[in-house]
């Protein structure tokens, strides 16, 4: 028997989730045994061997970033899966808790095993209300059934899940101002080092991983780091969910290799463009990536390959732009929703973003000016990398900068003659 | 900040026995009740509509958070009212997928049949609309949501239909 959809094998579209009961029956809930009959530490070994990148959009190493926790003290500690998918385009977390949420349960289960948490917390943007009570669902039926709580399946480890739902904020998917909100805070980033594997929630140890990275858990520990490895085309290990939006035929998302090219997602996939609109760009991972262009369609779907190109491949799931809209208006959507969700905490991008914000608000009202052009390439540098406390700000900047580069001559259009797209 | 609530607000109220029942079920997940002050505000604006500054002030003494750190928490969050609102919320999405897909249009259409713009109550305090950030809804924009209904693949009839049916319950 050879999975090869191993996040979505349980879904199928207009059906209710499988409860406790049909997921068990469909192969599920046996990762725990067999991580349990080895030592944590082999545990994360195995997970790394995999070579299973986390899915929340940076694509570290999983094991890796779990074995920088420190040995166990008897103290809490802590697993969070970050459940707070408000990435602009982004929408595979969603999938995956709505549609099998006993697959994060499971895998927050073994994972918490591996980095022998107490404690897991799902922190769940509180917009999705099905998954949310979908989740509750899985979460009880655990418990009754022995998976969660003291002494699971008879074994020494005890582990209990919360969900925690928040109220609408972008910048708490940031791993540390997410740990600030847990813990009742006001959701800033927090400075690290210390990085939150060394102390995160209330100090202690705690490794924040984004749901489809916990989703790939169980089926890593159930079939094998080979078979994990085999799964990815070439050199490349495990699926990922990929997905388009925009004016395609088929919107929508779909489990796949790891190393599909964006061609394979966007045409065979997604159906092609809508009849009667040109691919112009697309935003290749989330509204915080630079734009490509057509021609970078051939490249797979790997970190090291889209940052070869000048982007990010981020959260994978791809936005377009079509010929009939306009490439800074769309720029302004973006920059608006990044200039909103800022935390406030630095300058660059407390008020960077609503300079930006208001020299493209000109420039689409006809009324911007060549130099507006020049300060915008400038707030590209202030908002980059190193100068901000978080990633926000330099996320913000990257459809930005990208946009400079690749349609200059719209903005200058914009100048001279205001907004031509409708 | 403090001088804002000291001027408003008179004093806490009475927090009721089901908003009590609900945030101390929350205190059971946390080791400090001070983690469940954004939870203790939502169960106070699931039943009163919003958080006033008598309602802030009651979740405040009751788990000991400081009045300034919790209106930093209540104001930090798009869900979190601080100022009444009708009794259905319309959350338009109005990032990038759903503004490709026309959500300016369909925000037109609201704001026409219902007469309210963004951060307006209609008179009869049936709905406000208020903009949402990506609901992660792309692949079947234009999106709102409800209350905590979610309404996909939206079109100005569409949205003619669902406002109608919320009007018809009630
Ligand atoms: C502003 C901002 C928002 C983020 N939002 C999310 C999010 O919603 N979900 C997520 O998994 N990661 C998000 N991240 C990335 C997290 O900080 C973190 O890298 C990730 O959760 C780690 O999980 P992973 O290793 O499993 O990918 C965000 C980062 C930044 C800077
Ligand atoms: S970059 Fe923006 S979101 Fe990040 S800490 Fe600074 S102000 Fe806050
Ligand atoms: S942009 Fe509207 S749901 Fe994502």
């Amino acid at each position: 028997m050879s999975i090869n959809n191993p996040l979505t094998k349980n879904i199928e579209e207009g059906r209710a989730p499988f409860t406790f009961a049909e997921y068990k029956a469909a192969g599920g809930y046996q990762s725990f045994a067999n991580a349990v009959k080895m030592a944590p530490r082999d545990v994360m070994g195995q997970v790394k061997d995999a070579g299973l990148g986390g899915r929340g959009g940076a694509g570290f190493n999983t094991g890796l970033k779990w074995s920088f926790s420190p040995d166990p003290d008897g103290l809490p500690r802590y697993l969070v899966v970050n459940a707070d998918e408000m990435e602009p385009g982004t929408f595979k977390d969603r999938l995956l808790m709505e549609s099998d949420p006993h697959l994060l349960i499971e895998g927050m289960i073994t994972a918490s095993y591996a980095i022998q948490a107490s404690t897991g917390y799902i922190f769940l943007r509180g917009e999705y209300t099905v998954a949310e009570e979908n989740l509750l669902k899985a979460i009880a039926e655990a418990y009754d059934n022995g998976m969660l709580g003291k002494n699971i399946q008879g074994s020494d480890f005890s582990l209990d899940i919360y969900l925690h739902t928040s109220a609408g904020r972008y910048i708490c998917g940031e791993e540390t101002a997410l740990i600030n909100a847990l813990e009742g805070k006001r959701a800033n980033p927090r400075f690290k080092p210390p990085f939150p594997q060394v102390s995160g929630l209330w100090g202690r140890p705690t490794l924040v991983n984004n749901v489809e990275t916990i989703c790939n858990i169980p089926g890593i520990l159930t079939h094998g780091v080979d078979w994990f490895k085999g799964l990815g085309l070439g050199e490349e290990c495990g699926t990922r969910i990929s997905g388009v939006s925009g004016r395609v035929k088929n919107p929508g998302c779909w489990e796949m290799p790891v190393g599909t090219t964006f061609r394979t997602l966007l045409e065979d996939y997604a159906g092609g463009m809508q009849d009667g609109y040109v691919l112009k760009a697309f935003l290749p991972g989330g509204g915080s990536t630079d734009f490509l262009m057509p021609e970078h369609l051939d490249l797979p779907m790997i970190p090291g390959d889209v940052a070869k190109a000048g982007s990010r491949l981020g959260t994978s799931l791809i936005m377009v732009l079509d010929d009939k809209t306009c490439p800074v208006g769309t720029v302004r959507n973006l920059i608006k929703f990044f200039a909103h969700e800022s935390c406030g905490w630095c300058t660059p991008c407390r008020d960077g973003l609503p300079w930006v914000e208001h020299i493209l608000n000109k420039m689409e009202e006809g009324e911007g000016e060549m130099k507006d052009i020049e300060i915008l390439k400038e707030m590209c540098g202030y908002m980059g990398p190193g100068n901000t406390f978080c990633a926000l700000a330099p996320g913000a900047a990257e459809p930005l900068q990208s946009s400079l580069k690749y349609f200059m001559d719209e903005y200058e259009s914009h100048v001279k003659h205001g907004c031509s797209y409708n | 900040m403090t001088n804002i609530i000291a001027s408003t607000a008179l004093k806490a109220r009475q927090l009721t026995e089901e908003e009590i029942h609900e945030i101390e079920h929350e205190k059971t997940h946390y080791p400090y009740a001070q983690a469940v002050g954004l939870e203790a505000l939502k169960i106070v604006q699931k039943y009163q509509g919003w958080v006033s500054d008598e309602s802030l002030l009651a979740v405040s003494e009751y788990l000991d958070i400081p009045p300034d750190d919790l209106e930093g928490v209540a104001t930090f969050f798009n869900m979190i009212f601080r100022r009444p609102v009708g009794k259905n919320v319309i959350l338009l999405c109005d990032s990038v997928a759903c503004w490709m897909l026309g959500c300016d249009d369909l925000k037109a259409h609201i704001t026409s049949t219902l007469g309210i713009d963004y951060g307006e109550t209609t008179e009869d305090d049936m709905f406000t609309l208020i903009p949402v950030p990506c609901l992660g809804d792309c692949d079947k924009a234009p999106s709102m949501m409800v209350g905590r209904e979610l309404y996909r693949n939206l079109t100005n009839e569409k949205i003619d239909q669902i406002i109608a049916g919320y009007k018809a319950k009630a």
